[in-house]
Parts: structure tokens; sequence; C-alpha cells
């Protein structure tokens, strides 16, 4: 009994903890120590179980022997992946982590309900309801993980639609959602129900996520993130765990939050994230007129602009973080800022694979946050920015969006690179960007483009303005 | 023991708590936020441990320890990817705010 306190005790601390770190974690100054104090509540917490009733702590136990086991090697494999990982291929290591929480929560309910097939006593209805959600919504998203992870990670290059794929997904779904309720209310549980309804679940999860593009693969994780917290919440009232319950629903909650906010960056309703994908058609549509035509100029030219400048906005997207050019980037930044130049980074929500994946690889550079700013605190300074230097990005400083009400990308706010006195676009060949609709930034009067791999290119203005 | 009506105000409460606690955050920190709060439903582990506790027979211990050893996965892989993120951090003004 005084066992069991204690471990309740345990659990409410580290509950509070989790909550005041996900708080701490929502301001650059005090996330670091949030973060940290999480992990120590998460040791802390399972450490405290090692005292649970249900855990026998006889070192002949094969459960005890098997658990240890288990711990080191997940933890193991994790820890390696984790510190081996480049910073660019961290949103798809943050699928794979939330996925094997997904995984956890639906083995977790596979352990009770293969228990009650074999004749263990019911704890309820609700109960069994509960189980059964939180196994279905976390072998979804384990999954579904595992495909974003095949996605981003290039394994799985293609994005595959069967026909009448929503049909089919439909029908699974309904399926699931069947022998769901089948086992939910069956007592007792049939076994063979049981392995329907899981293989089902996990068939659902791979085809819900393969036809989505690589492109809205972040809002995907996100959502699923949020998803393996409500998997977790309801195994926690499964097993009564109120710390499961909290953090899982605090996570749910908060992850769809993450999610909304996202998607509507992306200027794309999640429902169109889910039920349709982008550039599949329409492609090459609006093959409309452009005014003017691309400037080239040479990094020698382009170094002197900037040196000569009072204030330098950099636009980084996608194609910079490929390039790794951020180091490059920072170098650059701080020859500028010798002479005198007010350089500042502009970062549009969507550039690079996730909100703020720009930030941490500029971070990585040495890159100071504060010089880092977001689209409504940058857009009303580039009237007097001297010079916009793209590079990498598209469809975020393309000037349509805000004009052309018939292009896919129309009301999706974008950085005002044009509005900048000069505007160099660092780009590696002609092509149109991600969306493959034409921009007109490109050619504008006012822009010059600079051709070539981002990290070269960065490298001749290096040496252009050190020459100076 | 939470059960019925108390079960639910834990959920809600708990939901509005979430919603709340990240409204605020600023874009920089999405990427490492939703790494941090991957981390915390790495506490799936302690249920997985539970459950690991009371498996009987073959198939309940191989699906207790995958639980076990994904959910160990998932908390570890989740805090070490997000502190590697956050330390990224610089600031000129250190220690203002």
């Amino acid at each position: 009994m005084g066992m069991s306190l204690i471990i309740d005790a345990v659990y409410f601390v580290t509950a509070a903890i989790f909550i005041i770190g996900l708080k701490q974690m929502s301001s650059p100054v005090t996330a670091h120590r949030g973060i940290v104090w999480a992990g120590i509540a998460m040791v802390v917490a399972s450490v405290a179980t090692f005292g649970a009733p249900q855990i026998s702590l006889d070192i002949g136990s094969i459960n005890l022997q098997l658990m240890l086991v288990a711990i080191i090697v997940g933890s193991a494999i994790a820890y390696i992946s984790a510190k081996r990982v480049e910073m660019t291929d961290m949103p798809q290591m943050i699928a794979m982590y939330n996925g094997m929480g997904g995984g956890a929560a639906a083995a977790i309910a596979a352990v009770e309900l293969v228990k009650l097939s074999g004749g263990m006593e019911s704890h309820g209805l609700t109960v069994q309801i509960l189980a059964v959600l939180g196994a279905v919504i976390g072998a979804v998203s384990f999954s579904g993980s595992v495909i974003a992870f095949a996605k981003l990670q290039g394994i799985m290059k293609k994005t595959i639609r069967l026909p009448m794929h929503q049909i089919i997904n439909i029908g699974l779904f309904l399926a699931t959602a069947y022998y769901g309720y089948m086992v939910a209310t069956g007592h007792p549980v049939e076994f063979n129900h049981v392995i329907i309804f899981f293989v089902l679940a996990l068939v659902l999860g791979v085809m819900v996520t393969t036809p989505i593009g690589g492109a809205d693969m972040p809002v995907v994780i996100s959502l699923f993130n949020a998803l393996t917290g409500l998997a977790v919440a309801f195994e926690g009232f499964v097993l009564n765990n109120a710390a499961m319950i909290i953090a899982g629903t605090v996570v749910g909650s908060s992850g769809t939050l993450l999610t909304q906010l996202m998607a509507k960056a992306m200027n794309r309703p999640l429902s169109n994230v889910l039920f349709s994908s982008f550039g599949s058609d329409g492609g090459a549509a609006a093959e409309e007129d452009i005014e003017g035509s691309m400037k080239e100029i040479q990094a020698n030219d382009a170094a002197i602009m900037m040196a000569y400048a009072q204030k330098v906005i950099i636009v980084p997207g996608y194609g910079m973080a490929v390039a790794q050019a951020q180091h490059k980037l920072k170098e650059m930044e701080d020859l500028l800022e010798a002479r005198g130049v007010d350089v500042k980074y502009a970062i549009h929500p969507v550039a690079g694979r996730m909100p703020g994946h720009m930030n941490v690889l500029l971070a990585e550079a040495g890159v100071d946050y504060d010089r880092i700013l977001d689209l409504e605190e940058i857009n009303p300074e580039f009237p007097t920015a001297d010079v916009a230097l793209v590079i990498g990005a598209n469809d975020v400083v393309n000037p349509v969006a805000r004009t052309n009400p018939d292009s896919p990308i129309y009301g999706m706010p974008i950085l005002d690179a044009d509005h900048a006195h000069n505007v160099i676009v660092i780009k590696r060949g002609k092509g149109a960007g991600f969306s493959g609709i034409e921009n007109h930034l490109f050619y504008a009067d006012n822009t010059q483009m600079l051709y070539g791999d981002g990290q070269k290119a960065v490298g001749e203005l290096i040496a252009g303005i050190k020459q100076l | 023991m939470i059960e019925g009506l108390p079960a639910l105000y834990i959920f809600m409460l708990s939901a509005f708590t979430g919603d709340e606690v990240i409204r605020r955050v600023p874009v920089i920190l999405h990427t490492p936020l939703m790494s941090g709060s991957n981390f915390v439903h790495g506490i799936v582990l302690v249920g997985a441990m539970i459950v690991m506790g009371t498996a009987e027979g073959a198939l309940e211990l191989t699906i207790g320890f995958i639980a076990v050893a994904m959910a160990a996965g998932n908390a570890v892989g989740g805090y070490v990817a997000t502190v590697r993120m956050l330390e990224m951090f610089h600031t000129s003004n250190k220690g203002a705010q």
C-alpha cells in the first residue's frame, strides 16, 4: 500500500513537471531547462515503476529479464541514431520516434486484448472501448509514421495512389471500425478478431499516408504526434495511470494546435493535406505571360552590392538546407557585419521541412536567434532593405500569391522580398519551384539571378567580399 | 482509482492545458517543441513496463517486449533529438528577458 502511494505521488509530480517543461520549451531562453527537467521526471517515473505491484523484482523472473533487455535495446538504438542523425534529417527521425510511441501504445492494448481473449475478466465495456480506440490510433500512427519516415528519407520516392484510393480507404476504415467494435464489445474477445483488427489498423495507417506528398509530410508527422499522445492517454485510462492520461492528453491537444498552425502557415486546410495531393495535377495548367526577363549577375558584382549595403535580408529556403550552406551564410554574415552592414534572416513559416526547422539549421551554424525573424516581423522591413538575398527559396517569395487569384498558391502568406531595392536570387537552375509554378519575382526589374549550388555561390560571395 | 467522471475531468483539463501551454510559442521553436512533446508521450514506457510485468506466455511476452523496446526508443530518441536541437540556440544578449 505504502509503495503504491509513493508511485502515485511520483506520477503526479511527473505529470506536473511535464507540463512545466512544455511551458518552458515555448521560450528560447528556458527551452533547454524544460527538456532537461522533463527528462529527469521521465527517468524517475520509469525507475519508480519497478516498484509497481504488477512487476516482480525477482531477478529470476523472465518478465523482468526481458523488460530490462527491451529497455536497453530500445534505448541504445534510439540513442545512437539520435546522436548520429544530420540536422537536415531530423524531421523524419522525429517521425520514427513518434511511430515507436504509437506502436508501444498499440502493443499495450494488444497485450490487454490478448489477455481478454484468453479469458481474463474484463474491467468493463468502457475500458475495453478505450483500449480499442487507443489501439487503432496507435497502430495508424505507427505504420503511418514509418511511411512518413521512408518518404522523407528518400527510401520511398513515389507517391503511390491506387485507383479509387479514397474508396478503398473508406472501406478499410469501415472494416477496421467493425472489427474494433467486435473486439470492444466481445466477451470473451475472439482472438482472431484481435488479429484481424490490428492488421487492418496497420494497413489503414499505410494507406492513409502513401498518397500524401513529401511537402505535406511535416503536417502529417505533427498530426501523428498528436494522435500518439491521444493513444497513450487512452491506454493510460486502461491501465489506470494518471501520468499517461495527463501527459498523453496534453500532447494530444498541443499537437493538434501545432498541426493547425502548420497547415495554416502553408495555406493548406488539413482536409486537403489528408485527402488530396499537391502539384499532381494542374502543374502545367497556368502558362500565363510573364513580363520582363531573368537577368544574370556575377558573384563579384553581387558581393559588391551587399558589401556596400546598409541592410541585407537573407531569405533561406529548403534549397539552402539541401546545399548545407548555413555555415557559409554565417561566415558571410560575419564579414558583412564587420563592414557595418545590418544582416537579418527572414524565415517563412514553412521554410525547411517543418516550422522552425530552418531556425534550427541556422542556429546550428551559430546564427543568433534574435537575427532570425519570422514573416510578420520581417515583412515591414523589406522596403528599407538594400538587398534581399534569396537562397534556395522559391514559392515562399512568389508575388503571385498576392496578386493572381488563379494561382494554386494564391492567398499563401509570402515574404515580400520583391519590396527590397535589389533582389539577388541564388538558384541552381532555371526550373520552377516545388509546386511547378513560375516565380514572377525572378523576372522582376529589381531582381538578378546568381546561378549555382547554394554552398558554392555563397563561397564565391564570401571571396568577393574579402577582396574589397 | 480514477474512473468515470473524474477521469473525464482529467481528460478535459489536460486538453485545455496542452492547448494553452503552447499557444504563445514562437515559430522558431515549433520543431523543437514538436520533438519535445514527442518525448513527453514517451511516458508510454511506464505503461509498457506494467503490461510487461503481467505478461504470461510467449505471445504476450513478445508483444510486451516490443512495447517496452519501442517505448524506450520513443523516450530516449525524443530526448536526445530535442536536446540536440535546443543546444543550437544561441543568443547575443544572453540573460536578457
